[in-house]
């Protein structure tokens, strides 16, 4: 017998789409120059139009910034900080359907995702983040307790209001202004974000959200009245960002790309494994800077578990995002789908077998099916480069040393799976993966009092945990 | 002797088979079964589901207060759950103890429900506390009393000691007095097994000494049929599956009050063993309150309001 799930779509009437948004500049709505549109990647309907962040925008944003930070911000005790911090996570969380589906919308990932993932652990971040606002001389951290001043920060498209978090929550606590840029494609809930902070009665300036593109981002970069830098995105404008940071006094952090490597001995749990894989590489389509994008099993169980995952991959849900029972969402932008096949397309040329779920994908919107890849070698291209996709890349080992060595052998260093049944393997192995984050028989699992970052290109400094506070108080590493 | 071809049936054969297979972490298997608890069961499928789970119903009553007339009101119920609507499937089966089974046989003839099956319980349910003689004259009774189904227990005290063959042994001896003439259901009683990796230890033990099905509980104990549990047993039908290409029937039986509950057991067959298992051959749930409240939400479906329990039948 056939159990059909009838369509079970979360209603978008919950939140209200302005036709047009200006930049979050000292507390007010300030009208764009230029606009650009915002899509839905599911239907490519256009949702709204986004004003293009200008020099002259961001430079406003600065003085705002700055003189919150010098007349009002830095005058209030930590205890101050963290009640503004304290309501603004209460808001969200009672506004939590409006950020779920408007997420869902702008970013094309499944409303099980945003209602479950990205917005609970955003409040999180938010009430974690005002625990610490009075307590930073009791943190331990290596630095003063002195904030920076003012922040410039730039986010992804991937976790568009969970990045914002993990980028304002600290920046707050620890005293500091700040200057965000959302993603081009996905600025919605930042300015819904905007809203929350004038609800929560946020002094005017302590946070300024500049919508626009890379170029927009530039100019907070290269902005002289600005102390510190964060930047989430990818390797490649990390390096210029890097570069443009490296003669002046800023302060930078980066939290860059990976290709995690998930290694499975032939101990491991197999079931669980396969969901672990799963969640790995397909949750939020594979847009994870660390995801489980390299599978490198064990020879003994490597069929076993690729039939189970492959029986697996046919159950995964695909379709309309905001459906409750879709599993795997749009692919944000036809950009970033043009990447994934010229990728994937380079895989099938590099002789590595290509294996995709059978599932019928929307006409309209960007779409790719759950992928595999078996024997995938270290020299192929998509065992080297970050896919950013829902594509996984099947390798295989015989001994522990050589999962270790292959695993390592990437740029990247951001995050890393085991799977083992034996505490002893694990405890092993960890000591000698180089990744910023590894998990042990799960992944993808995130917590605010948890640090996260990574090692060589995929980033510098830490965000989350006491070590994520300390990226924002004078005397932290550059 | 030869079970399967993968065990031969003495205790080192046993043992090896039962210690190769892979653990089950607990953490991974409890987000699993939650997340499949997310799915949201709407319109048309929902009428489907509902329907189906009647149909899957194995219809318990297990109480000493039971009566011949209680019994009898329970089957009539069993084939016709509601009186007024006759497109209400019947259950899947009804379930009582030993010394009812022809009360309850003999009333559904008188009915027309032939091919309603009874099930009996056995093996000195729900402890499995008796001699071996005992057990086997329990299962020998109640078919002989007109039951199509035996739902045995194992020795859960063998089982945590260690002495799996005993457990094994107990299982084929039963198997024996069913022969072809009852289906047997084997209750692990995962609630006094505790562990996920025990759950699919006794689940292969069972399948490989002769069950038809594999069941989580007696009703008596709590946890009875969690979401966890039930996932895992319906990967190891699936997976048993795999190496022999014989389906064996997985029964959750406690703790299923409501078609939300009963739902999500249907999602978890769906999205695990997969849907050659949402069949009544092969998936029952084991209930009593489960059946009115399944009643109320089908009318509710096609009247569009609640109706008060006063218009179900109490038994």
């Amino acid at each position: 017998m056939n159990f059909e799930y009838a369509a079970a779509p979360e209603s978008r009437s919950v939140v209200k789409i302005d036709p047009e948004y200006g930049h979050f500049i000292n507390g007010k709505w300030v009208n764009g120059s230029a606009h650009f549109n915002t899509i839905n990647p599911a239907t490519e309907e256009v949702l709204s139009r986004i004003a293009l962040g200008t020099a002259a925008d961001v430079d406003a944003a600065v003085k705002a910034a700055r003189n919150a930070f010098d007349k009002s911000w830095s005058k209030l005790s930590g205890r101050e900080r963290g009640k503004y911090l304290f309501r603004i996570a209460r808001i969200m969380q009672e506004r939590a359907r409006e950020f779920a589906v408007l997420e869902t919308l702008d970013n094309g990932k499944p409303i099980r995702e945003s209602r479950d993932v990205d917005v609970p652990l955003s409040a999180a971040h938010f009430f974690y983040h005002a625990g610490w606002a009075d307590k930073l001389e009791y943190a331990g951290v290596e630095t003063t307790t002195a904030p920076h001043g003012v922040v410039g920060q730039i986010i992804p498209w991937n976790f568009p209001l969970l990045m914002l978090a993990w980028k304002v929550a600290p920046a707050l606590a620890t005293g500091n202004t700040v200057v965000l840029k959302p993603a081009e494609t996905t600025s919605l809930t930042a300015l819904l974000f905007a809203q929350v902070c004038q609800q929560a009665g946020l002094p005017d300036g302590v946070v300024n959200i500049v919508t626009g593109d890379g170029s927009t981002g530039s100019a907070i970069v290269n902005h002289p009245g600005i102390d510190k830098i964060a930047f989430t995105g990818s390797t490649e404008v990390g390096k210029l960002i890097a570069r443009a940071v490296a003669p002046t006094n800023k302060s930078l952090t980066l939290e860059l790309g990976g290709k995690g490597a998930n290694i499975v001995f032939g101990d491991a749990a197999i079931d669980e494994t396969v969901e672990g894989i799963v969640n790995g590489i397909f949750f939020n389509q594979g847009h994870v800077c660390c995801a489980g994008s390299r599978l490198i099993l064990q020879e003994s169980i490597a069929d076993e578990v690729l039939e189970k995952l492959k029986r697996r991959m046919d159950k995964i849900r695909v379709g309309d995002p905001l459906d409750k029972n879709t599993d795997l969402g749009a692919i944000n932008s036809a950009e970033q789908l043009a990447k994934i096949r010229e990728l994937t397309a380079a895989g099938e040329a590099e002789g590595a077998g290509r294996w995709s779920a059978n599932c019928a994908l929307p006409e309209n919107g960007f779409w790719f099916a759950p992928t595999i890849f078996t024997g995938v070698t270290q020299a192929h291209r998509i065992a080297r480069e970050e896919i950013f996709g829902p594509v996984l890349s099947v390798l295989t080992f015989r001994t522990p040393a050589e999962a270790i060595e292959k695993a390592n052998n990437t740029p990247f260093g951001l995050s890393a799976g085991i799977w083992s049944e034996k505490g002893s393997n694990i405890l092993w192995a960890t000591q000698q993966l180089r990744a910023g984050v590894i998990w042990a028989n799960t992944f993808n699992k995130f917590d605010p009092a948890s640090p996260f970052g990574g090692y060589k290109e995929s980033g510098w400094g830490r965000e989350g945990g006491r070590h994520g506070l300390s990226a924002y108080l004078k005397g932290s590493a550059k | 002797m030869s079970f399967y071809g993968l065990v031969d049936g003495s205790d080192s054969s046993l043992r090896n088979y039962l210690k190769q297979l892979p653990g089950v972490d607990q953490v991974g298997a409890e987000a699993r079964a939650a997340m499949l608890a997310t799915r949201s069961i709407k319109t048309t499928s929902k009428a489907w589901a509902i329907d189906t789970a009647i149909s899957m119903v194995d219809l318990t009553t297990l109480e000493g207060a039971d009566t011949p007339g209680k019994v009898q009101a329970l089957c009539s119920k069993a084939f016709r759950p509601d009186p007024n609507d006759l497109t209400v499937p019947r259950v899947g089966a009804v379930c009582v103890y030993n010394d009812m089974v022809g009360i309850a046989r003999q009333h559904l003839d008188s009915i027309g429900a032939h091919d309603l099956p009874v099930a009996a319980v056995s093996t000195a349910f729900p402890s499995g506390r008796a001699s071996m003689a005992v057990k086997l004259q329990d299962t020998e009774d109640a078919i002989i009393a007109g039951a199509a189904e035996i739902d045995m227990v194992i020795d859960r005290g063998a089982f945590l000691s260690g002495r799996l063959i005993e457990v094994f042994e107990e299982i084929v001896a039963i198997r024996e007095v069913c022969r072809d003439r009852a289906h047997l259901k084997v209750i692990l009683e995962t609630g006094e097994l505790v562990t996920l990796d025990n759950v699919r230890k006794a689940s292969y033990l069972a399948m490989l000494a002769g069950a038809d099905f594999i069941k989580t509980s007696t009703g008596k104990v709590a946890p009875a049929a969690t979401a966890p549990v039930v996932l895992v047993m319906l990967e190891a039908v699936r997976d048993f599956y795999d190496l022999t290409k014989v389906r064996i029937g997985v029964k959750p039986a406690g703790g299923i009050r409501t078609t939300k509950d009963a739902i999500k057991q249907l999602v978890l067959v769906n999205e695990t063993a997969g849907p050659e298992w949402l069949n009544p051959s092969l998936f029952r749930i084991g209930a009593s309150a489960l059946l009115n409240d399944l009643l109320m939400q089908r009318m509710k479906m096609s009247d569009g309001y609640y109706a008060s329990p006063n218009y179900v039948t109490i038994d």
